[in-house]
């Protein structure tokens, strides 16, 4: 006999609030899984780290030649095109030239492709673990929940530290190269937008990596996640 | 009296497609198992035994056929349903142990009981209990990799018995382990079995398990060949090394 919807719907609320994990719970079980696996752990961070630091380069270095041209206006357009940086003048501000264009194309693709990487592999080592936190009657959305909060809590101190190194190489970067030119007065407040441009797009690159393959292991039925050998 | 079967197992079939050919693992098996029943499901490997372990266990779907737990149709329990049933209903034990690598002894049989929505305080006391009654007390904050097998299978137990499950699943819980050890592993089983009345499945081909099994069911190509009683055990035990030893057809 079916089970009326409102019933059933009923019966589904009773048991997820018999089968529970607190956030408490939750974030101190994936703090705690990082910090044992602090190494493995570390591995990942460091590709989230040198993207991140990548992206956050290029873009604070558009940033910085746009803030010499407003400080210096023609005085630094020569040294600015040179670099490549190309001049608009109907808007009278600095773009981002091809050769920048590509290069922040490049290292959104590289962290794409290295955090994804880094998260997807990250998980799949633990493939046999989903299995056992199932056999002991994990939901699959507790199973997810945990991988996306370590998985944040990566992406936020390996992106955050990516972001401010990548930044911290351009503004030195851009001292030594405009040496004619006082870099001290350069407003950070815009490049700080863009570190935090390249923070975001860390976190959520790093959240979207394990979101795929956790979702995946978590619907399986545990006895084929355990069965094979990762 | 009345004797009241926890687990039910109608005309069950499972198929697997392998490559494009289909391979028919169980051919329909029916079986009964009563409440504190200590059961061993015996069969050569490939028999189609450790199929019909996790169908009875929950762990994986039948192609045809009802599984009936406490006469609740498993089959069609959703993935909430299903969670509950592993969580409160059933305790597996694995051959490998399976304990979370990363967690204490503790942690990994407080972890159930956590799910179960028990407070932590409570969890860790009645987890450092069980540790006790398997024989780890000392070693509660011991990881998996600093314990020898034997304890690890303790672990294992003591966290099937966290949440007081009706069921206990074991499949070849002594398989990876010396046979000393293994005598200390069936013992413990045992003795839980008869103090908490709980109803122990397991599958081996580990000969000591027999003798403290109530019945042994045998698997033959996906079949039930026969379902022999510990009395009639006793008479035919010297012929079974004979029997296992002799090459299947």
């Amino acid at each position: 006999m079916p089970m009326p919807g409102t019933a059933k719907r009923h019966k589904q609320l009773e048991i997820s609030r018999q089968i529970v994990l607190p956030w408490k719970k939750s974030a101190e079980m994936a703090y705690n899984s990082l910090r044992i696996r602090f190494f493995r752990s570390l591995i990942t961070t460091f590709s989230l780290v040198l993207a991140i630091a990548f992206l956050s380069y290029t873009l604070t270095n558009t940033a910085i030649a746009g803030e010499l041209y407003s400080l210096y206006g023609n005085l630094a357009l020569p040294l600015l095109t040179l670099d490549g940086y190309v001049f608009d003048k109907a808007e009278a501000v600095i773009k981002a030239g091809p050769k920048d264009i590509w290069l922040i194309v490049l290292s959104l693709l590289v962290c794409t492709v290295g955090i994804v990487n880094a998260q997807l592999m990250s998980v799949t080592e633990r493939f046999r673990e989903i299995g056992i936190m199932k056999c002991l009657g994990a939901l699959d959305r507790i199973i997810v929940r945990l991988f996306l909060i370590e998985a944040l809590i990566l992406g936020i101190m390996g992106a955050g530290c990516g972001g401010m190194l990548g930044m911290l190489a351009a503004w030195v970067g851009s001292i030594v190269h405009f040496d004619t030119l006082d870099c001290s007065k350069i407003h950070l407040l815009p490049l700080f937008t863009q570190v935090l441009l390249a923070w975001g797009i860390g976190i959520g690159l790093s959240v979207l990596g394990v979101l795929y393959p956790a979702i995946l292991a978590a619907k399986l039925q545990p006895v084929i996640v355990m069965k094979e050998e990762y | 009296m009345e004797i009241h079967h926890i687990i039910r197992v109608v005309g069950v079939t499972k198929s697997f497609t392998l490559g494009k050919l289909p391979v028919q693992v169980l051919r329909g098996v029916d079986l009964s198992v009563a409440t504190g029943e200590y059961l061993s499901i015996m069969g050569p490997s490939g028999s189609g035994k450790s199929t019909l372990f996790n169908i009875v266990g929950g762990l994986d779907k039948p192609t045809s056929g009802r599984v009936f737990i406490d006469e609740v149709d498993i089959s069609q329990l959703d993935a909430y349903e299903l969670a509950w049933l592993r969580n409160r209903k059933i305790g597996y034990i694995f051959q490998t142990f399976n304990l979370i690598p990363v967690m204490t002894a503790l942690e990994n049989v407080t972890l159930p009981m956590i799910f179960a929505g028990m407070n932590s305080d409570h969890a860790v006391a009645k987890g450092r209990g069980l540790l006790d009654q398997v024989g780890l007390g000392e070693r509660f904050q011991h990881k998996p990799s600093e314990l020898s097998g034997g304890q690890q299978q303790r672990v294992a137990i003591a966290r099937a018995l966290a949440n007081d499950p009706a069921i206990i699943l074991a499949d070849e819980p002594t398989g990876n382990l010396d046979s000393s050890t293994g005598e200390e592993i069936i013992a413990l089983l045992q003795k839980m079995s008869r103090e908490r009345a709980v109803t122990i499945i397991s599958a081996t081909h580990d000969f000591k398990m027999l003798s403290v099994s109530d019945r042994v069911v045998w698997i033959l190509d996906g079949r039930i060949d026969k379902i022999e009683a510990r009395e009639e055990l006793n008479i035919s035990l010297g012929t079974i090394q004979e029997r296992h030893a002799a090459p299947h057809p």
